[in-house]
């Protein structure tokens, strides 16, 4: 069934719900659709939610339990970049969560939330198999390891710097 | 084919595919058991039914097992025993200990358990999980904090209900039942059935309670205060008092009202037989004039929320005829009040309901009516049936010895028509006798039809002959076969000329404001227990000399003196209502059950 509040808003949405859903496994494709939305909207609304409810008729309280069982789907706009802090056991034990106080403090954001500029997104990790370099952080696919709660300043610094020269 | 297995040593023969659960039930063993219910999928995720099947190597669920020949199973060992009560511990850690100020203290299936399988102190301090509670419609509470995780709720909404508006977010320890995007109920699908308070086992969902502000109104003495009650209460109040179900209990019922205080006590039966009156003239001239047809019923409130939500392409065809207890309570605070002279804004209407989506209805904007002190919502509050067994407690009224009284006069007498209302087919059982008079000007001999009378069949059609004139009815029940049944309207596949939707299984009498299930035995809307109440209420049409609504004294002495005629103009302004698009847009689930 259409749904006219976003019809146009969502155009290439619904097709590609028509190409990979299927109403006998509706579960299966699911995953895939949510996947898709989420790289071209940048995060799940609850508009593009609905909207996916309404074509494929999955009710949105299922939907929105898939979002929110697996981590790597985002109910809310990201931040341009992502800074994410190891709680590994071992990043744990070398002070991981010493660094997570820092950047909290830094950026006034606790894991999960995003600057007000949309800079920054902060969130929390499992071990990310780098743990001879233990305490770790990592901003979008740059890995800082051996970090102190002193250094945070100075990583924080050079990314804003990069991102006000683009 | 049968097959015969052992349980504790006793030999039983079953069907292939009867569970193991099911098997020990003809034992009169019953497992014990959480997120198994009958009419629901299989969840299997409890484990509180684990039995010892030899041949097996760990405890097996019983409530998903099917059986196999030869089968010999142990239901109640030592270790499992003690496994069961290890389960029900664990439960209990991540639960408030608050047994004493909770509304199920007494009937928790929780705490039932607790009991049964010998838990007696509390061992594991752990983290307990804290959420705020969702207050956010006049009728259902829900209440996280509570809730163990069975899944009863999402799965009756989803697929005895079709609404799903609940969900489980989240994984793990953080694992919480509610809406899509964690929005209050206000803000979803929920159509206020109160289906979900129904199944569930402990008091994670409750029906918002009014006793408070219904006390202080009786209590203030410039308040006239005139309750009403519905058809469904009187069939299964007596079930909160351990009176055996299915016995009529409208005397004790009235007795106990007067005795709480109200000053006046009338019979929802009779705003049914002005709904009937309305309802069908508006058919009769449907019929006539080309349209638009099916005419839909509409005095069922989570259907109308329900319609709102998921059908609004098909408002045309819904009855504009309020409820009975909205057409009731409007006449109370007009008629009623200009005939004894009391001011309109001085008098407190109480409804006494099967229903929690009644409390939603009474509070709808558009259900405010003019009177001679302005304008204002005819029903100031719904109480459920479950708030009115509390009441006649707390007034320490032993309600089994009361005598039997009569409703007041003016607006107590009723037709056995509107008693059929509160279960499933009454009402278009009622509105075909009506039909049949105002058609051929004739009184009907055969007023009975059977063919829409089953509570067990979620989707009921049948022809009705007037004369020359076919009349094709449908009747579903529970909102789950009402999508069913319109999706075949919609696309064409079907048409009807009437069709009787009711939100709930088996009508009003399975509503959601109903005295529960009695924990460790009952079940939930028991097929059972729903036909019985069912036939409480058939029992109160057939020991009724009048059958039809427009025989009723009180209802054509509204309209000579008051209203006219039906469908008139000021029948329009006080009687009827109008219903829009809600959003969110509902969507039709593929888990919706087939009961037809
Ligand atoms: S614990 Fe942090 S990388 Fe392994
Ligand atoms: S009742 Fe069998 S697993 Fe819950």
């Amino acid at each position: 069934m259409a749904c006219s509040c976003c019809e146009n808003q969502f155009d290439d949405l619904t097709q590609y719900i028509s190409g990979v859903f299927d109403p006998e496994h509706p579960q299966s494709s699911l995953i895939s659709i949510l996947h898709h939305a989420q790289e071209r909207y940048g995060y799940l609304s609850k508009d593009v939610i609905e909207h996916i409810a309404q074509v494929t008729e999955v009710p949105a309280a299922e939907i929105y339990g898939v979002v929110t069982f697996y981590s790597l789907f985002k109910t809310k706009p990201q931040g341009k970049h992502r800074i994410s802090v190891c709680m590994g056991t071992a990043c744990y034990i070398r002070g991981g969560a010493k660094i997570l106080e820092a950047l909290e403090d830094m950026l006034d954001i606790k894991p999960g939330e995003t600057t007000e500029d949309m800079l920054f997104t902060l969130s929390e990790t499992r071990c990310i198999g780098a743990c001879g370099l233990a305490p770790i952080m990592t901003v979008d696919d740059k890995v800082y390891g051996r970090v102190e709660p002193e250094q945070v300043k100075g990583i924080i610094a050079e990314w804003r710097e990069k991102a006000e020269k683009v | 084919m049968s097959i015969t297995l052992t349980i504790d040593n006793q030999q039983v023969t079953v069907p292939e595919g009867t569970t193991v659960m099911q098997a020990a039930e003809k034992l009169a063993i019953r497992i014990p058991r959480l997120c198994y219910h009958p009419r629901l999928h299989l969840e299997g995720s409890c484990r509180v039914c684990l039995v010892e099947i030899e041949g097996m190597s760990r405890p097996m669920a019983s409530c998903t097992f099917p059986v196999y020949e030869g089968m010999v199973v142990h239901t109640s060992t030592p270790e499992i025993r003690d496994t069961r009560k290890t389960i029900v511990e664990l439960l209990l850690d991540n639960h408030p200990e608050d047994c004493q100020t909770c509304e199920r203290d007494g009937n928790c299936e929780l705490q039932y358990l607790a009991y049964s399988t010998g838990v007696r102190e509390r061992h594991y301090e752990g983290e307990k999980k804290h959420y705020e509670k969702d207050l956010s419609t006049p009728s259902v509470i829900r209440d996280p904090d509570k809730c163990i995780l069975c899944g009863r709720c999402v799965r009756i909404c989803a697929e005895v209900q079709g609404v799903s508006a609940l969900g489980y977010i989240n994984r793990g320890f953080k694992t919480v039942v509610t809406p899509a995007y964690d929005a209050p109920f206000s803000e979803s699908v929920c159509v206020t059935c109160g289906q979900c308070i129904n199944v569930c086992p402990v008091a994670a969902f409750l029906e918002k309670d009014y006793t408070a502000d219904v006390v202080k109104a009786i209590e203030d003495p410039d308040k006239h205060v005139v309750v009403q009650i519905a058809p469904s209460v009187r069939a299964a109040i007596g079930e909160g008092f351990n009176i055996a179900p299915g016995t009529p209990l409208t005397g004790k019922a009235v007795a106990a009202l007067r005795r709480l205080g109200f000053d006046e006590v009338f019979d929802t039966q009779m705003g049914a037989d002005l709904t009937i009156m309305e309802e069908t003239a508006e058919f009769v001239q449907r019929f006539k004039e080309g349209g638009p047809l099916p005419l839909i019923t509409s005095c069922s409130s989570a259907w109308m929320k329900f319609a709102e939500h998921f059908y609004p392409d098909l408002i045309p065809n819904i009855s504009t005829a309020k409820s009975p207890m909205s057409m009731l309570g409007s006449m109370v605070k007009t008629y009623y009040a200009e005939k004894k002279g009391i001011d309109p804004s001085k008098i407190f209407n109480v409804g006494a309901m099967c229903c929690t989506a009644k409390k939603f209805e009474a509070a709808r904007p558009e259900q405010q009516i003019e009177t001679s002190a302005g304008m204002m919502p005819s029903i100031d509050r719904v109480i459920t049936t479950r708030e009115l067994v509390w009441l006649i407690k707390n007034a320490g009224l032993q309600f089994a010895n009361l005598p039997d009284e009569d409703f007041d006069p003016v607006l107590g007498i009723s037709t056995g028509a509107g008693a059929l209302f509160g279960a499933t087919g009454g009402l278009a059982e009622a509105v075909y006798r009506t039909a049949y008079w105002m058609l051929t000007g004739e009184d009907l001999e055969q007023v009975v039809v059977e063919d829409v009378r089953s509570v067990a069949q979620g989707i009921k059609r049948w022809t009705a002959k007037i004369g020359d004139i076919k009349l094709h009815f449908a009747v579903a029940h529970g909102l789950g076969n009402a999508h069913q049944l319109l999706r075949m309207v919609r696309s064409g596949e079907e048409k009807f000329h009437f069709i009787e939707i009711m939100g709930c299984p088996g009508g009003c009498i399975g509503g959601g404001g109903q005295p529960y299930a009695r924990a460790g035995e009952g079940v939930p809307l028991d097929m059972d227990n729903l036909r019985k109440r069912a036939e409480a209420l058939r029992s109160i049409d057939s020991g009724k000399k009048l059958k039809c609504s427009y025989e009723n004294p009180d209802v054509n002495r509204i309209y000579k003196e008051y209203l006219h005629k039906p469908l008139s103009d000021k029948a329009h302004k006080l009687l009827h209502t109008h219903y829009k698009p809600r959003l969110p847009h509902g969507v039709w689930n593929r888990d919706v059950m087939r009961t037809d």
